[in-house]
């Protein structure tokens, strides 16, 4: 595919954000409605240990992805409560409108002792087109399991053929690269199924090829169907040093398939990279690909995984 | 009613000078029968961390099967290592449940992780020897049994059966986090599971035992065992607090079902309490039933959840186990 820049869309900083959220808007998704396009992303508080605590928000476009009609100004969806999975954040949030209503696929995540995090996807509802979302359970719907041990998140889902299909990914490892650091993961992209959207079987294995190195991180896959051909677009890097060092951090990848099965991945055909100067000059990563009318547009973010917003292309062709 | 004759201790971990994984605690225990001995599977424990952190080992002991209060030889190691960096069983392999399955034994453990909103998640777990029960191997790095919708947290205290090629589970599930003075408590129900595998599990999705203690009550180790033609729980539960006093403290809880999906409870019939002194004058706890020789036994833990060690019991009124 081939991408044209149209900039940065939304720069956080400039908009009242609830739940006290000042920075970052991470992970760009999108609900079309009939009027508008809402996107959804992740943003941040601090809580009273000086954490970051992402809450989910969302900014409203015109059709055309022109001008913003409105900022939302309440919370979207409730973190989760003591000891629950996504007590500590939901992020990203990806959205699938099923008849009359909104399905949020959420990754929650909680804070740990030995490392950081970790992370499970849960489903929560909206009936009110999208403005707000009940869940479905304290509890996740894709947790750790024998072979994916940690760091369940990142879910895509779409209907096709009338299954369920997630894209999400798995952590594979926790590795310490350096004494002084703490530990780094090492996460992949996977696949699962399901027919209520509820109940998932895992395919059990990574669906995209490393490009970079055994330990090469890969994240946020978006798919969508164009012209016989299954297009996905994700975001990988290096599992060291990819905060401070522009060509360790995050790039946009892709692969296609026919079948929703095989992969084939080929970066060179992402059709898009990173600017020479400017607000995605040092990474770009989150991507979500959606059409619109006639136009199919890519929402990503840029420098510091977002901190200052997320920026749009349109495809060529 | 069930009638109990207390046969005394068994195994008590400060008896033992070697061995630093087993410093305190005796917890869980867990049972396989050999020709000549009975390994008795249990959890023990280092000497805490400056913060007061407990790491929990799997460990065994054996005991001759012609005179059960002998013991005949105490593993050298813990038997299954912790998991990996990050893994839901960094931190601890407890409770356990044995049973062995034609030229393997297998192990379900709840692994333990430790958090920073509340002390601890779990999730269940499940290791494989294929030397007879001598060591363990993990199956992979994550768990058999994780949370679900209506499952959120803390996933434990399994205990594995094999009825009709059939697997089930029964083990508990965290319902809430209290908020307390003190450190967040939680909340825990039994539940159960069934398998054709014992590895692809399907949740049955309710609480199967009825409170007694309100709904905040505190409910473990599910051990089920199958006699004249009914299913029969020996359980633990306590109150959400105060439950490190003899008056808070676990009880052994008793219920008994015909399809293993519909439980009645009645603890009246369980006749096992605290005594009136020693190692199990505070607490009685985490019983587990089998049938020996012709004779049935249970083994459970005492005072402070195990630390005092494990003893045994031996069923009076063994003829009547329907128990009238």
């Amino acid at each position: 595919m081939k991408w044209s820049k149209l900039g940065k869309i939304f720069d956080p900083t400039e908009h009242f954000l609830p739940n006290n959220c000042l920075e970052y808007a991470q992970s760009p998704q999108s609900l079309i409605l009939s009027d508008r396009v809402r996107i959804y992303f992740s943003t941040r508080e601090r809580d009273s240990v000086g954490k970051y605590l992402s809450h989910v928000a969302f900014v409203d476009f015109d059709k055309n992805m022109q001008d913003i009609l409105g900022v939302s100004n309440h919370t979207v969806i409730k973190l989760g409560e003591l000891g629950c999975f996504d007590e500590h954040g939901i992020f990203p949030m990806n959205v699938v409108r099923v008849g009359d209503k909104v399905l949020a696929y959420t990754t929650g995540w909680n804070r740990k002792v030995s490392v950081s995090v970790d992370g499970a996807i849960g489903l929560a509802i909206s009936h009110d087109g999208g403005l707000t979302f009940q869940k479905h359970g304290k509890g996740p719907v894709l947790a750790a399991s024998l072979n994916e041990p940690f760091l369940i998140g990142d879910a895509f889902v779409a209907v096709y053929g009338g299954s369920y299909h997630m894209w999400y990914i798995y952590g594979t490892k926790w590795k310490k690269y350096t004494e002084s650091d703490p530990p780094d993961r090492v996460y992949k992209i996977a696949h699962a199924m399901s027919e209520d959207g509820i109940n998932w079987r895992r395919d059990n294995r990574q669906i995209i090829n490393d490009r970079l190195n055994a330990d090469e991180c890969q994240a946020l896959p978006t798919v969508i169907y164009l012209n016989g051909t299954y297009h996905m677009h994700f975001c990988y890097r290096q599992a060291y040093g990819f905060r401070t060092q522009s060509s360790n951090a995050y790039r946009i990848g892709y692969a296609y398939s026919m079948d929703l099965i095989n992969w084939t991945r080929d970066d060179s055909k992402a059709g898009i990279d990173i600017s020479e100067d400017g607000w995605d000059s040092q990474m770009q990563c989150y991507p979500h690909v959606f059409q619109s009318g006639e136009k199919v547009y890519m929402l990503y973010n840029g420098n510091e995984f977002g901190r200052f917003g997320f920026g749009l292309a349109v495809s060529d062709e | 009613m069930f009638k109990w004759s207390k046969l005394g201790q068994v195994f008590d971990p400060a008896a033992i000078n070697d061995g630093s994984w087993l410093k305190e605690f005796a917890q869980s225990p867990s049972i396989l029968i050999y020709e000549k001995h009975v390994r008795v599977y249990f959890c023990s424990r280092p000497t805490p961390n400056p913060g007061g952190q407990y790491l929990s080992y799997l460990s065994y002991i054996d005991l001759d099967r012609n005179n059960l209060l002998t013991i005949l030889n105490i593993c050298r190691e813990p038997i299954l290592s912790l998991g990996n960096y990050g893994t839901f069983d960094e931190f601890g392999t407890y409770p356990i449940s044995v049973i062995r399955d034609q030229d393997e034994v297998r192990v379900y453990y709840g692994g333990f992780t430790r958090c920073e909103s509340v002390p601890f998640n779990a999730a269940i777990g499940l290791a494989i020897s294929c030397d007879d029960g001598g060591t363990f191997s993990r199956l992979g790095e994550g768990p058999v049994l994780s949370y679900s919708p209506d499952e959120p947290f803390l996933l434990g205290s399994p205990r594995i059966r094999k009825y009709e090629e059939r697997w089930y589970l029964w083990y508990v599930s965290g319902k809430e986090w209290l908020k307390t003075t003190a450190k967040p408590e939680p909340v825990y129900k039994i539940r159960m599971a069934s398998s054709e595998d014992g590895i692809n599990w399907v949740k049955h999705g309710k609480d199967l035992i009825e409170n007694k203690l309100g709904e905040h009550e505190c409910q473990a180790c599910p051990d089920v065992i199958f006699q004249n033609g009914k299913y029969h729980m020996f359980f633990s539960y306590r109150s959400v607090t105060n439950y490190k006093s003899k008056e808070g403290g676990y009880r052994i809880g008793y219920a008994s079902s015909i399809d293993m999906m519909n439980w009645n409870r009645c603890d009246e019939m369980a006749g096992m309490d605290v005594s009136e002194s020693g190692w199990d004058s505070e607490m009685v706890n985490y019983p587990h039933v089998f049938i020996l020789d012709g004779e049935t036994y249970m083994l459970y833990q005492g005072n402070e959840m195990g630390r005092t060690g494990f003893g045994l019991a031996k069923l009076v009124n063994s003829q009547n186990w329907c128990g009238k």
